[in-house]
């Protein structure tokens, strides 16, 4: 597909859908959303991008190699253990840290949080390495 | 002993650690620790002669009453002493036999862990951890027939002493069982605590016959006897460590064992001895017709194998001292004949007996050694081997009733056992020298030590029994308890036995002189044999097994025949039937909900998401069919949306996209549909596929009336705020509360990517 | 509405298992997709369907009789993006398929352990 109007497209595009795939993420314990959904999103970021040009740009443009990201998933998959086994509870116990931000508001981020972006950056690999690899041969 | 034990354990693995560089010394280094094993027990013979029985016992599996109990008395240190004292002499031999062998590391480490296992064997208290030990031996035959496995008979042939003697260790083990639950232990001596309950039990005869075929496997009886020549394929060191002197005698052994728990019972009686008579008989005919020296050896092993089984059926006091003596004396002279035939098969390069000859110039100490064993083999003085043979014959004559056949068959044994002596020795030494692949001569002192020493130990034994007269007597009454009072000697005085002999050698010698003097008299009689015992062991044993393999092959092609549709087919058959006839089986419910339609905008969802669905069956485009099942994806995430599921509904809708994206990509590559199908076979599968799809919706209907109380849910509800932090239960549920399932999904899909990934990245040629 | 869903249920199992059996590839792998659907579906209806409330708390005491129930919905969700992975892959082996050996028939497929 060589379409001028589609590569035009495609940039704001994916911006939408990154942007929509992160806000994804980080809403997902409270709202829908989550790592999976915001893995899929930004997969489809990549498509579109394939699409607009060839997946074969869009793997050269691409930052980091799916096989990167899957390998830093699952590390932060398995990292997201570590506070809970430090503070002496079960494997994957729930640790949370609250990190104030002024005076009525706060964050938490939480071990269960950090393994989301652990499925979420795995999910992305393995979708962009599905994409590639069919649309390759 | 347990000590002991473990140190050939670890120095038989220990092998794998002295490097290659030192192959020079390894049988030697090895020889030394079997030396060691050796001096232990020669101590140890003192305590033991003094009748005393040492054991040892370890905590094993003490929840199945199970421990590691060793146990020394009488009969086992006769045993050890074998296996330790060859043991040293088959290692120094197999230093000089290996040399030219590749693969010594391996091929020292299976014989030295054979002795461990032999000796262990020999040392059980328990028939448990016995069985164990007696297999073990059984798989390092396999490995040590089969070291030269370039060869196919070689590979053959171990396969069949495997496949006997395992079949015969699984039986061995089922009667173990059996006899176990009489006694209520698998102790020895607790089995002969209570031999009177065994012997008056029902399961006592099945029990014997059990353990008597593991016996027979593995002391080579008849019919299983055809494994041992067959055994010869392996070096010979293994021949005459493993398949003369020790493991053949396993079987012997365990009768010695069980001679107090089973013996001096009719079935005892008469099984085993018709057993030994005919394996006696049989090894002793088929001895004289060989033509390969190993060959004539493993015949006369079968043959000695049948006395000693036979002696121990007898199982009268006499009889079994006689077997405990022949025992020893088979062990020395058989040992030493193996290395000697290894010795001249080296030198001369041929074990082919129509043409060696004529050794007696070039091989002069050889020939001394060979002749003083089959002294010893022909049952003549001044050999231990003819001690031996009094006593045996001795035992037969007191015996009544079938004792006139016994008595005949075995002097017709001996006499072969002369006749192959005589023919050896002549032909060997005296007989007209054929056409050597070498030119013969005596060099290698380790060839010519093991044997020296054996038959100088069976010289010596048999000019002055009474040094191994007490040994024998204490394992007599471990065998027999009540001992009677017999002295080894050499000269019994004229009598009846000593007259049988004479009779023995005149028959055995003109059988030798007619096989010697009239060699196309033995082509011819080797011929008859051929013709008239046209029944071959070994061909039928390999019918059977092709047989049985042929059958399971046409078995596994009816059920495996590999067409995958058809599993399919199986699989959902069998699963709809089966749920129909549970559904039948609970019905009695009622459903809970009215028919409704409401609200309108699912239902018309609903039909369109089912016309998709029939409509994707039936097309024959590939893009619209790929569409339609798209409609019905999405029509999925719809309808979770409306039912409250909206993380559901988003992955559904993701997920779809993806699915239909990559379908499209593939889709390019791809030929079109092509009609495939007949017309029958669509409705046949249609029949299924509707029988499938109706009992799936009862089910639905059903799983809708069960009434959840949701207690895990509720849990989930509660906490997922108060304790995780988290307002979407949903995914607090993926990410905290059952993180362990969503990493190993993850994991899941990064192997999916991978097989994806190795799939397609690699290229393979074109079949 | 329950049985409305049910027979949908039913008829995406049929389907499935018509196209499972037929011997192109490319509707064997439509077939498992119907199979998945189908499954998810069946779960999520037998759990209970419940309307317009999704499962969400805010730490307020609420009637857990009335939420949807969240346990189904998370088995569902890890069920639909594993069952993508395995139509992927089973995309990428009929492809590979095909390639190597020019067909579309699986009653091609019949030896196992020859090159």
């Amino acid at each position: 597909m060589n379409s001028v109007i589609l590569k035009i497209a495609s940039r704001y595009v994916r911006l939408i859908l990154f942007s929509a795939a992160i806000f994804a993420l980080l809403r997902g314990h409270n709202l829908p959303g989550g790592g999976f959904i915001g893995g899929l999103l930004a997969g489809l970021a990549v498509v579109y991008k394939g699409f607009a040009y060839t997946f074969r740009e869009a793997r050269q443009s691409m930052r980091l190699k799916p096989e990167f990201l899957i390998a830093s998933g699952l590390s932060i998959v398995l990292l997201s253990m570590i506070p809970g086994i430090l503070n002496g509870k079960n494997l994957m116990h729930g640790i949370w840290y609250k990190i104030p931000l002024g005076e009525a508001m706060e964050i938490k981020i939480g071990t269960p949080f950090i393994f989301d972006i652990g499925v979420f950056l795995t999910v992305i690999g393995v979708t962009v390495i599905f994409l590639l690899v069919l649309n390759r041969e | 002993m347990a000590a002991i034990l473990l140190l050939l354990l670890i120095i038989a693995f220990s092998n794998f650690i002295i490097p290659r560089g030192a192959n020079r010394f390894r049988g030697i280094i090895l020889a030394v620790f079997q030396l060691v094993a050796f001096v232990f027990f020669y101590q140890k013979l003192a305590v033991t002669n003094a009748g005393e029985v040492i054991t040892e016992s370890y905590r094993w599996i003490p929840e199945l009453g199970l421990n590691l109990q060793f146990q020394l008395d009488g009969v086992s240190i006769i045993f050890a002493l074998l296996v330790t004292g060859i043991g040293v002499l088959v290692f120094l031999y197999a230093q000089a036999y290996m040399k030219p062998y590749g693969h010594l590391q391996r091929f020292f480490f299976f014989l030295f862990l054979f002795s461990f296992a032999m000796l262990g064997l020999v040392l059980s208290a328990n028939m448990i951890q016995l069985f164990i030990f007696w297999e073990l031996t059984s798989f390092l035959s396999f490995f040590l027939i089969t070291y030269f496995n370039e060869k196919e008979e070689a590979r053959a042939a171990a396969f069949r002493s495997l496949f006997i003697t395992a079949f015969g260790g699984l039986s061995l083990l089922a009667g173990i069982l059996l006899i176990g639950n009489i006694a209520g232990s698998y102790v020895i001596s607790d089995w002969v605590a209570s031999a009177a309950a065994i012997k008056a039990h029902s399961h006592y005869l099945p029990g014997l016959l059990l353990i008597l075929l593991g016996v027979f496997t593995k002391s080579a009886q008849f019919p299983f006897h055809f494994w041992l020549p067959g055994a010869m394929q392996a070096p010979t060191p293994v021949s005459s460590y493993l398949h003369s002197a020790t493991m053949v005698k396993a079987g012997v052994f365990l009768l010695m064992r069980l001679s107090p728990v089973m013996g001096n019972t009719p079935e005892w009686n008469y099984i085993i001895s018709l057993v030994g008579v005919t394996t006696m008989l049989i090894g002793g005919y088929f001895a004289l017709t060989q033509r390969d020296l190993k060959g004539v050896l493993a015949y006369t092993t079968i043959s000695a194998l049948g006395i000693l089984v036979l002696m121990l059926g007898i199982d009268t006091k006499l009889s079994v001292k006689s077997a405990i003596v022949f025992l020893l004396v088979h062990a020395f002279y058989k040992a030493t004949l193996f290395m000697v035939a290894g010795f001249i098969d080296k030198k001369t390069g041929t074990r082919d007996l129509t043409k060696l000859g004529g050794l007696a110039r070039q091989m002069p100490v050889t020939m001394v050694i060979t002749m003083l064993a089959l002294l010893s083999m022909a049952g003549l003085p001044p050999m231990l081997g003819f001690i031996g043979k009094e006593l045996i014959y001795e035992a037969k004559v007191q015996l009544p009733g079938i004792a006139s056949i016994i008595l005949v068959v075995g002097v017709l044994a001996n006499a072969f056992m002369v006749a192959v002596s005589v023919f050896l020795g002549y032909k060997l030494f005296f007989g007209k020298q054929g056409d050597l692949p070498k030119k013969p001569d005596e060099k290698g002192v380790l060839y010519l030590l093991g044997p020296a020493v054996l038959v100088l130990l069976s010289l010596i034994y048999g000019l002055f029994p009474g040094i191994i007269n007490r040994m024998v007597e204490v394992a007599l009454q471990v065998v027999v308890p009540k001992a009677l009072d017999i002295h080894l000697k050499l000269w019994h005085g004229f009598n009846q036995v000593l007259l049988l002999s004479v009779f023995t050698v005149l028959i055995g010698s003109a059988l030798a002189f007619f096989v010697i003097k009239k060699p196309k008299l033995l082509g011819k009689w080797s011929n008859l044999n051929s013709s008239v015992f046209s029944f071959s062991f070994t061909k039928a044993f390999s019918n059977m097994i092709s047989g049985f393999v042929g059958f399971s092959e046409r078995n596994t092609a009816r059920i495996q025949h590999g067409s995958h549709r058809y599993y399919i087919l199986t699989i959902f058959v069998v699963t709809s039937l089966m749920l129909w006839y549970q559904l039948y089986d609970t019905r009695g419910w009622t459903l809970a909900t009215n028919i409704t339609l409401q609200p309108f905008y699912i239902s018309i969802l609903v039909a369109i998401s089912i016309a998709a669905a029939v409509f994707t069956m039936f097309s024959k485009s590939r893009l619209s069919s790929i569409i339609a099942m798209g409609v019905v994806g999405y029509g999925l995430s719809l309808i979770f949306l409306y039912y409250s599921a909206v993380d559901l509904a988003i992955t559904q809708i993701l997920a779809e996209t993806l699915i239909l994206v990559m379908f499209v990509l593939i889709l390019q590559k791809l030929p079109v549909f092509a009609k495939l199908s007949s017309r029958a076979t669509k409705i046949r599968d249609m029949i299924i596929a509707l029988s499938f799809g109706g009992v799936m919706t009862t089910l639905a209907l059903k799983a809708i009336n069960v009434e959840f109380n949701h207690p895990i849910s509720d849990f989930f509800l509660e906490n997922s705020y108060t304790k995780a932090y988290g307002e979407n239960v949903v995914n607090v549920i993926l990410v905290d509360f059952r993180a362990l399932d969503t990493m190993g999904e993850v994991t899941v899909l990064t192997i999916a990517a991978l097989g994806v990934f190795v799939l397609l990245k690699t290229r393979s040629k074109k079949i | 509405m329950e049985i409305i869903l049910a027979i949908l249920t039913g008829v995406l199992y049929t389907a499935g298992v018509y196209m499972l059996l037929r011997r192109s590839i490319l509707k064997f792998i439509i077939g498992i997709i119907f199979l998945s659907n189908a499954t998810n579906l069946l779960v999520f209806l037998a759990a209970g369907i419940v309307q317009g409330s999704p499962a969400f708390v805010d730490g307020k005491a609420a009637d857990s009789s009335l939420i949807a129930d969240p346990l189904p919905q998370a088995l569902v969700l890890t069920a639909i993006v594993i069952g993508l992975g395995i139509i992927v892959f089973t995309l990428a082996l009929k492809y590979k398929y095909f390639q190597l050996t020019g067909t579309d028939d699986l009653d091609q497929v019949k030896q196992t352990d020859k090159p």
